[in-house]
């Protein structure tokens, strides 16, 4: 049955002759193991197209959608990360498998007359596999791919005369944008692939046409393509792809940073590390010889190698070539890797990055989920990633934050105002609201306040403070953070909500916090701060925006800027700190935003 | 048996060996990739659309006595692969008022094949411009002629403080005798 069903094929296809073309070559001297490099890369090739195209199937090249499409597909899809992991080590693998390849063909004089041509084509085909790994590296939108692709591009640029021209061309804009994304894409799986395979086809076909470079006399019997050469082949492209599941596996697919964010540069940026080499040879050299001359003699000393290898001393010279090339890249790569992890800066830009990768996917799961204005917004409106930046920038050369500058870098000048990190917390009041703490560098210490009436009121009342008393400044303290309602103090709160109601009237009553502040109740003759909602979000928002007005400080304020009155900062800006200082942001697994 | 006989047999099994050898592996790297790729196309189908819950359409006052429908947006958060919008109209639902507390809420999809129906006041009746299905002023099929197969679909209102008409928004599978949600 099935017999005549493939004879009536072959009768009107005649696909028996091109099968038994392409299985039943001669293998000169048997089947060996250094022949395989090219299968395995044609083997790569065929799983990255299709892998590929499954990957298209989900993914969307704009700037509003690319990080949050590979997002998806990572963290959404059913074996997303899976399928992504795959293409992603495969392009990793290939450099690896060009380089095997080319010592191959090098070592074994395959590259000589008649097989020029081939040998060509090959390095051709080389320079399209490098290209598609470097056009898909932007792709995810991610900022490490953004910024080190922008660094690739900006070479481009260098090129004389056409540089400028050339850049815009690949760039599809005079700056990054959708038509970076759309470019790369097509070019990535669409023209470079398409070529590739017309390419690869060819070069299979010419490299038919003249058979194998086998070494002359031979010592074993001759053995056939089918099933000699292709048990071997296949057995080297399944050690290939093990590899890469190990990999795949290991890091649960591939990294997806934080989106790509034209305001955040990244300054730990890195081509892939194959690439590092060139990275390194622009750090020695001026960039024109780094990217233009010196790769374009050597790429011509190549091309050259076919003719230079009718001469014994030619082929010498061009195994020595390839060797020292193979050095130099080696040597460059290491220093390149040795430089970073000898650079303080460059781990702390990596663990930064890390941070807003892991926090940028607890935002995109949170129910608000990611905005159609792209998952790069959740990052710049998120308390928890821009409070530190904008205390550091704005309020860090007078304040401190847990002595440093609440990114965590320690300032050793002196602080000319108070220590905000846990600002109205229970904590932090009980240490201001302690007569040997206020004129502390860590409260009123730097301010003109140091000597100021509650400064002195403290110091003259605490002292002689009984037990009770004491208990009810504790209870008072309790209810003034109250008013500030921090969420990390919510859990705490709802248990001493008895203390609480006392603790109010205490402020108002017993000890006298009302004689100059108002709490709750309208008082136009207070002069201290307003105490009602104090450290609340509404407080800070405004306190922040205006502390000289009449609610806080009115004129007797310090030195602090009116950040919102005089537009230092925006009021999203001003609501950004102010929720960071109350430890106000999205948690995964909290009921609310 | 010879020697050689021997020998090629010897041979042609170990070739048979390298054959399937060669195949399996072969084809356990040609599946690979697809096999990957087609887990993740499946995707859609272990998807579940989220439950909207109840969404307010309309207040009763603006639902006229006399019983005539009238066409309102739902408004709803809408979820499309990674992206979430906030408030944004998610279909339309015609509200009739059947009584002082009392609305009927039917989705304006035709059950036929999922065009948009349109009420007719002088037909008092509701028609589908693609296949001409047509649906009484209650929804149901009021032509014997009508392609769709079944009535139009009936969603579940609340009437909340007595002013406010919620309505439970589904959308149903296009084609069946039964009304099915999809899901």
């Amino acid at each position: 049955m099935i017999k005549d069903f493939l004879e009536w094929i072959d009768h009107r296809t005649g696909y028996r002759r091109i099968k038994d073309e392409v299985l039943f070559e001669n293998i000169p001297g048997g089947a060996r193991w250094r022949y395989v490099w090219g299968s395995t890369l044609t083997f790569c090739f065929f799983t990255q197209v299709v892998t590929g195209f499954f990957l298209w199937m989900s993914y969307s090249p704009s700037a509003q959608t690319a990080w949050e499409s590979v997002y998806y597909i990572q963290y959404q899809m059913s074996g997303g990360w899976f399928l992504r992991g795959v293409h992603h080590y495969i392009a990793q693998i290939f450099p690896v498998l060009l380089v095997l390849h080319l010592m191959q063909v090098v070592i074994d004089g395959a590259y000589k007359a008649p097989r020029e041509i081939n040998f060509w084509i090959g390095i051709f085909l080389a320079h399209l596999i490098l290209a598609m790994s470097l056009t898909g590296y932007l792709l995810p939108w991610d900022q490490k791919g953004y910024w080190a692709t922008k660094v690739a591009t900006n070479i481009a640029a260098i090129a004389p005369i056409i540089g400028p021209y050339l850049q815009r061309l690949i760039v599809g804009s005079a700056e990054y944008g959708h038509h970076t994304l759309t470019r790369f894409f097509a070019l990535h799986a669409g023209v470079l692939p398409v070529t590739v395979g017309i390419l690869l086809a060819g070069h299979i076909y010419v490299f038919r046409r003249h058979s194998l470079t086998y070494k002359k006399p031979t010592s074993k019997p001759d053995a056939a393509f089918w099933p000699d050469q292709i048990l071997k082949d296949a057995v080297a492209c399944m050690a290939v792809l093990i590899t890469v599941l190990f990999f795949v596996l290991r890091h649960h697919g591939a990294e997806l940073g934080a989106p790509a964010d034209p305001s955040e540069s990244y300054s730990a940026a890195r081509p892939d590390w194959y690439f590092l080499f060139l990275f390194q040879a622009l750090k020695l050299v001026p960039e024109i010889w780094g990217a233009f001359i010196l790769p374009g003699l050597l790429i011509t000393l190549v091309l050259l190698m076919p003719i230079a290898g009718r001469w014994e001393l030619g082929h010498r010279f061009n195994i020595g070539l390839v060797a020292s090339v193979l050095v130099a890249v080696v040597l460059l790569t290491y220093q390149a890797l040795n430089n970073d992890w000898n650079d303080e800066k460059y781990f702390k830009a990596v663990a930064q990055a890390q941070v807003d990768a892991q926090r940028v996917k607890v935002l995109a799961n949170s129910p608000n989920g990611i905005p159609p204005s792209g998952a790069v917004t959740l990052l710049r409106n998120d308390p928890f990633t821009q409070g530190s930046k904008l205390f550091a920038k704005n309020c860090a050369s007078c304040h401190r934050f847990d002595g440093n500058d609440g990114t965590g870098k320690r300032i050793t000048e002196k602080p000319t105002a108070s220590d905000l990190n846990g600002f109205a917390s229970r904590q932090w009041l009980k240490g201001f609201l302690d007569h040997e703490k206020i004129a502390s560098e860590h409260y009123f210490g730097g301010t003109r306040f140091k000597e100021g009436k509650m400064a002195k009121w403290l110091k003259k009342k605490l002292p002689k403070y009984d037990d009770d008393q004491k208990e009810d400044l504790r209870k008072a303290v309790i209810a003034l953070s109250a008013q500030a309602q921090l969420p990390y103090q919510r859990a705490e709160e709802a248990k001493d909500r008895k203390i609480i109601e006392e603790g109010r009237s205490l402020i108002s009553d017993d000890i006298g916090c009302t004689d100059c502040h108002q709490f709750l109740l309208e008082d136009e003759e207070a002069i201290a701060p307003d105490l009602t909602g104090y450290g609340s979000r509404d407080w800070m928002i405004a306190i922040i925006s205006d502390p000289s007005h009449d609610r806080f400080y009115g004129k007797k304020n310090d030195d602090m800027p009116a950040f919102g009155r005089d537009e230092k900062l925006t009021l999203r800006e001003i609501e950004i700190i102010a929720d960071w200082l109350r430890r106000d942001w999205y948690e995964a697994g909290s009921e609310e935003e | 048996m010879s020697d050689q006989d021997a020998q090629t047999e010897s041979r042609s099994r170990r070739s048979f060996f390298k054959r399937a050898l060669a195949t399996i592996i072969g084809g356990i790297l040609a599946a690979f990739p697809f096999v990957s790729g087609i887990i993740v196309w499946f995707d859609p189908l272990r998807k579940k659309k989220k439950d909207a819950g109840m969404v307010r359409v309309a207040s009763l006052s603006s639902l006229p006595d006399d019983g005539v429908p009238r066409k309102f947006k739902v408004i709803s958060d809408k979820q499309d692969a990674w992206n979430t919008y906030p408030n944004v109209p998610v279909g339309a639902v015609y509200l009739r008022r059947t009584g002082a507390q009392e609305v009927e809420a039917f989705n304006v999809v035709c059950p036929h094949l999922g065009c948009a129906v349109d009420f007719q006041s002088k037909l008092q009746s509701y028609y589908c411009p693609c296949h001409n299905s047509t649906f009484a002023i209650d929804g149901k099929i009021n032509d014997p002629n009508s392609p769709s197969p079944r009535d139009m679909d009936k969603l579940d209102v609340e009437i909340q403080n007595g002013e406010e008409v919620w309505i439970k928004f589904q959308n149903f599978r296009p084609g069946t005798k039964e009304p099915v949600p999809i899901s």
